[in-house]
């Protein structure tokens, strides 16, 4: 197991009259490898979890697992669970400062001691991965462009390579080449580096087409944790707690509604289509 | 976490405190730190404490918001009180070595203790109980009669209201680009003095980058909406002072008297 958690709880200034528990009992197993979709709507709590992963902060109860390790435990260095979960930030272009395009990607690697060679090859095929172009790291980072900086900003936890890869939200603000860009080089990272990548969204439809599993919280609740199928199963429910479903779901559902006997778990366009040309030929529609 | 820094943290509330105007809780609370620096006995002193015990008792705020205001100056509550303690001449209580701590030097020393504390608890029932805008709007309102000799009173409140306005999200922006750069394995805390400030410049330089973009973004949708100075701009929230305002104004006056009578018991 790779990232465990067990009743973590935690609340934003207890004590006073601001108290909020962001985070309600979440209990949790997410496998070695597995490519997770963090969904629910803002302020479900997303955020808040997923910085106990690292030990950024700590659970007001509950605890965390990592590697079976109690990463809040005494006798665990806190910088060392930092280098093995990599944390990547909402809009984490604010955290740039080098002044050039490979200084920045190298901070991390640096921090964790590693020999210059290594840096240097370690922060090139990171680059190569984020279409990151080899002119680009010899310039200043301030002077790129938004998704640009952005790539930079990700590829500076990736060349720490983690053996978890967390991203808040990594797509916010971007428009839909932007989006789809960073969604693939995700994918492509998850395949090649076989480690177990989280992606946090408040959007089903972005998760939908690439998570193996997906977690949906709900004021600061776990709501689910299961298999995209499984999910889109319950499209109803999820629609209930202010989510929406993919564009296809929903038609889904609605074919449903007008009394068609039609299965509701399709996420993908790809699916949709076969599903339809199966029914049309099961009720001899299809020549 | 840097977060529980109180920059004279406002908490909400709606007690006669709360409702007092602005302007009178600043006349108030100059009147209150006159009457503890007039104070020069310990009865006089209780008496402006007293004034202070019964402010606060009306404000209904939590007594640990006090204690809390009092933790950053427990310092130099520490090292006046031991300074007049052992450096006053007068008759020797009791010897440690070559040290002599006198009658006069205890008495001293607790006088201040306490006028200080009275001070600091004081000034922030002020802080507590008025949000920062209303208090730079009470300070403009004060400072409107200098505006004759050019002194500009608007601009300055405006400054002093966006800095507030600021502080805040500076704060949370310092958070989150600390919380990012220790993900990426930055330490903060630990090494020697120049490592650690060398491992600033990743937080110090995203967080000047932000400042000045938000200035420039700020003084753009200012312009948008048209603000060009103070020149004959209205208030949406005018501050109004009534019956209550003038009896916390002579309560707060009375008091004064009381403890400038009372100085009158210079033996104790
Ligand atoms: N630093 C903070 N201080 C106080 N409350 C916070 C803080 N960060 C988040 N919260 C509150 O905690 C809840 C969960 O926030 P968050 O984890 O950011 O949600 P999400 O990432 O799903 O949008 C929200 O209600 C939010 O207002
Ligand atoms: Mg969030």
């Amino acid at each position: 197991m790779m990232i465990k958690t067990e009743k973590l709880t935690y609340t934003y200034s207890q004590g006073t009259p601001f108290e909020k528990t962001a985070v309600n009992g979440v209990d949790l197993e997410i496998e070695e490898g597995t490519l997770v979709g963090i969904i629910g709507h803002t302020g479900s709590g997303k955020s808040t979890l997923i910085q106990h992963f690292n030990g950024l902060i700590k659970p007001t109860s509950g605890k965390v697992f990592i590697d079976g390790e109690d990463i809040y435990d005494k006798s665990v260095n806190i910088r060392d669970v930092r280098f093995k979960v990599g944390l990547v930030f909402q809009y984490p272009e604010y955290q740039i400062f080098e002044e050039t395009v490979f200084k920045d990607i190298a901070y991390g690697p640096k921090n964790m001691g590693l020999g210059e060679d290594e840096i240097k090859e370690r922060v090139m095929q990171t680059a190569e991965l984020l279409g990151i172009s080899p002119e680009l790291m010899e310039r200043s980072p301030f002077e790129l462009s938004g998704g640009q900086k952005r790539r930079v900003a990700i590829a500076g936890v990736m060349a720490m390579r983690p053996k978890v890869l967390i991203l808040d939200e990594p797509t916010a603000g971007l428009d839909p080449k932007g989006r789809a860009m960073i969604f693939g080089q995700i994918r492509d990272y998850h395949e090649k580096s076989g480690s177990t990548v989280l992606v946090v969204s408040h959007s089903m439809e972005d998760v939908a087409d690439f998570a193996q599993k997906i977690l949906v919280m709900d004021h600061g609740k776990k709501f689910c944790y299961a298999t995209p199928p499984e999910v889109f199963a319950r499209a109803e429910e999820i629609s209930a707690i202010g989510l929406s479903v993919p564009q296809v779901t929903k038609i889904f559902s609605l074919l449903r509604e007008k009394g068609i006997d039609i299965r509701t778990d399709v996420y993908t366009v790809p699916f949709a289509v076969k599903t339809i040309k199966e029914y049309l030929e099961k009720e001899g529609q299809l020549p | 976490m840097i977060k529980d820094i109180t920059i004279g943290q406002y908490f909400p509330g709606d007690s006669p405190v709360h409702k007092l105007d602005a302007r009178f809780k600043i006349v108030i609370t100059a009147i209150f730190i006159i009457m503890l620096f007039s104070a020069d006995n310990f009865i006089s002193l209780g008496a402006a404490l007293l004034f202070f015990v019964l402010s606060f008792a009306v404000s209904k705020l939590p007594l640990k918001l006090i204690l809390k205001s009092m933790r950053p100056i427990v310092p130099v509550i520490v090292i006046t009180s031991l300074l007049n303690l052992f450096f006053i001449d007068g008759v020797t209580v009791i010897s440690i070595w070559k040290i002599n701590i006198t009658q006069q030097g205890l008495r001293t020393s607790l006088f201040m203790i306490i006028r200080l504390i009275a001070l600091i608890s004081g000034s922030s029932l002020l802080t507590y109980t008025t949000s920062p805008i209303t208090l730079t709007d009470a300070i403009e309102q004060m400072l409107k009669p200098l505006e004759k000799i050019k002194f500009p009173a608007h601009e300055l409140a405006m400054m002093m209201t966006i800095a507030l306005r600021f502080i805040p999200t500076l704060i949370e922006e310092t958070d989150k680009i600390m919380s990012a750069q220790k993900a990426r394995g930055a330490e903060l805390d630990s090494g020697t003095f120049i490592e650690r400030g060398k491992a600033l410049i990743p937080i110090l330089i995203p967080l000047f980058v932000s400042s000045f973009r938000r200035a420039e973004e700020l003084a753009l949708a200012m312009e948008c909406r048209c603000y060009n100075g103070g020149e004959g701009r209205t208030k949406l929230k005018v501050l109004v002072s009534g019956g209550s305002d003038f009896a916390a104004l002579c309560t707060a006056i009375l008091f004064w008297c009381a403890v400038l009578l009372l100085n009158v018991y210079t033996y104790l």
